[in-house]
């Protein structure tokens, strides 16, 4: 259970992280989202005390983490894979953090195993790729058999059997009754790793919803039809008080799904050709939502449609 | 304790100390002979010519303590150090306790072994380590390194930065103490209570381990009032305040 009350954090005249509340609770796997630059890897070290924050406060299982007894063995926290010494072992990297919350050096050796490290658990940690070391980090986050769990930003660069081992892993921490929070800048990462959300923005908070929530919200779902008999149709759909928009060679219906409007078009007697829901992309749910929240703004809608234009017609 | 054992894993589980360690040894050693093998009539060799060396592998210590600190920032490991022992003053004491103590054996080892390669190169020569001056002048080179390593530690805190830390020690070690004597007036004064030209009174006093040599063919004596013993506490002293201040202000940094 992780508990942020009021959480800020100013850095000269920027407000980097503004006034956070919101709660991850145990047995989950709770999605931390927000653009680059929203204040999430600030927010993490503040929660591990890393960084002192300018107002508020993060509890986790009720105690601050300074008041926290061998910190590692409540809470294991991926927030950086570099943070390793390149000339150390990764056997001797684990080695001093055991001993400094007491762990012992047997789960050293389990914990390599666990993410399949042990056969070079001898090897210098700056000699490992990107993905080695995102290992080693979970393995040193895995160390103190902690209740809690963070992890910043846990996929950024890996390959594809990477994301997958690290996404079924968070589910399994999850599944094991434990506390699992995990920022990301993208949102169908999230979608597929999380149910919880805790979405940020500028360093407020936006939304804490369940993921389907958030996503449901966000996409404006509509339904895509194509009928001879648009004319009539359209007459008896605007009757039903949906909202109609012209697309290509077909409407676009908003405010009812798709069984209405198969029952209204059989109703009317009208043919169609194509009746399919249109679910707008986890990404421009995003955009939507957290609209002008981004620190670094791309004008990406003009970029995106002079892009476009050459191809579109 | 645990602490103590966690910092000496971190610090022997790379090789850096390793390494610092040899060059202290080689260059002090090394330099050592030179001077203890060319002594003559006129420069005869004595117990503080054995020690004239000294500074270099000071110099290396300093290099070897200030980089066991700037390091952890450079690659981010003082976050985890900090995640794993939240209380940063514990976790900082210690390390500053583990660094000071190889210091000081490398110290005891180098001191010792420019002891030893002046009996090989001088047999007939007066080295017998008979009067306190004589044991502190060989003995207390140990000391100095520990004391000097905190110092270094508390820089590195403070600066964060290898290179930064390193020159800003090297430079003030080597030079800005010796430079300020050539102030007008107040120069010689403010000289006498600088810490490395104290540390200095410590190990020499007044020159009685230096026996019959010259006084002008040795190094220069320290110019402190202060006895070897309050000289020792004064140079403790100053490395202790340092390393509060540097404690501190890790504190209330962010990490």
């Amino acid at each position: 259970m992780i508990e942020a009350q009021g959480l800020t954090k100013r850095y000269g005249k920027t407000l980097a992280v503004d006034n956070l509340t919101f709660s991850v609770t145990p047995g989950k796997v709770t999605g931390f989202l927000g653009p680059n630059g929203a204040g999430k890897s600030t927010s993490m070290r503040m929660m591990l005390g890393l960084d002192n924050p300018t107002a508020g406060q993060v509890r986790i299982g009720g105690k601050r983490y300074h008041d926290l007894d061998h910190p590692l063995r409540t809470v294991g926290a991926l927030l950086d894979a570099r943070w390793v010494h390149p000339n150390r072992s990764a056997k001797a990297h684990l080695a001093w953090m055991a001993k400094s919350n007491k762990i012992s050096p047997r789960r050293v050796d389990e914990v390599l195993d666990i993410v399949g490290l042990s056969s070079v658990a001898n090897k210098r940690a700056g000699g490992f790729s990107l993905g080695m070391s995102q290992r080693l980090g979970i393995a040193a986050a895995l160390l103190g058999d902690p209740e809690v769990l963070l992890f910043d930003e846990p996929v950024n660069g890996l390959d594809p059997e990477g994301i997958l081992w690290i996404r079924k892993f968070m589910h399994r921490l999850a599944s094991e009754g434990r506390t699992v929070f995990v920022s990301s800048h993208l949102l169908s990462e999230m979608a597929l790793t999380a149910t919880e959300l805790v979405v940020i923005g500028k360093g407020k908070l936006i939304s804490q919803t369940t993921t389907d929530d958030f996503v449901a919200r966000a996409s404006e779902n509509s339904v895509k039809v194509r009928s001879p008999q648009l004319a009539v149709l359209r007459g008896a759909l605007e009757g039903a008080s949906a909202t109609i928009t012209d697309s290509d060679d077909g409407i676009l219906v908003s405010g009812l799904d798709s069984d209405k409007i198969g029952e209204i078009a059989m109703e009317q007697g009208a043919v169609l050709h194509e009746l399919s829901p249109q679910r707008g992309s986890l990404e421009q749910a995003f955009m939507q939502i957290t609209g002008d929240s981004v620190e670094y703004h791309a004008d990406l809608e003009t970029e995106a449609q002079q892009a476009l234009a050459p191809t579109a017609n | 304790m645990t602490l103590l054992a966690v910092e000496r894993i971190k610090l022997l589980s790379t090789r850096s100390p390793w390494w610092c360690a040899i060059v202290a040894l080689v260059v002090t050693t090394g330099f050592t002979a030179l001077i203890v093998g060319n002594a003559s009539e006129d420069f005869p060799a004595t117990v503080a010519t054995t020690q004239f060396g000294y500074n270099f592998g000071l110099a290396v210590i300093m290099v070897l303590a200030a980089l066991a600190i700037t390091t952890e920032y450079r690659f981010g490991t003082i976050r985890t150090t900090f995640q794993a022992v939240p209380n940063r003053g514990a976790a900082l004491v210690a390390k500053t306790t583990v660094i000071g103590l190889l210091a000081l054996v490398i110290g005891e080892i180098t001191a010792f072994a420019c002891y030893g390669i002046s009996l090989l190169l001088q047999p007939e020569a007066d080295l017998a380590l008979n009067s306190t001056a004589d044991w502190i002048n060989v003995a207390g080179v140990g000391v100095l390194y520990g004391l000097a390593a905190v110092i270094a530690v508390a820089v590195g805190i403070l600066v964060r930065h290898s290179a930064g830390a390193i020159s800003l020690l090297m430079i003030y070690s080597l030079a800005v103490e010796g430079l300020v004597q050539l102030i007008p007036n107040i120069g010689d004064d403010i000289y006498k209570w600088l810490p490395f030209n104290v540390a200095n009174k410590f190990l020499m006093g007044d020159g009685t381990s230096n026996g019959s040599r010259a006084a002008d063919a040795g190094m220069p004596l320290s110019t402190s009032p202060l006895s070897p013993g309050w000289a020792l506490a004064y140079f403790a002293a100053f490395a202790a305040v340092l390393l509060a201040a540097a404690v501190v202000t890790a504190k209330k940094r962010d990490a």
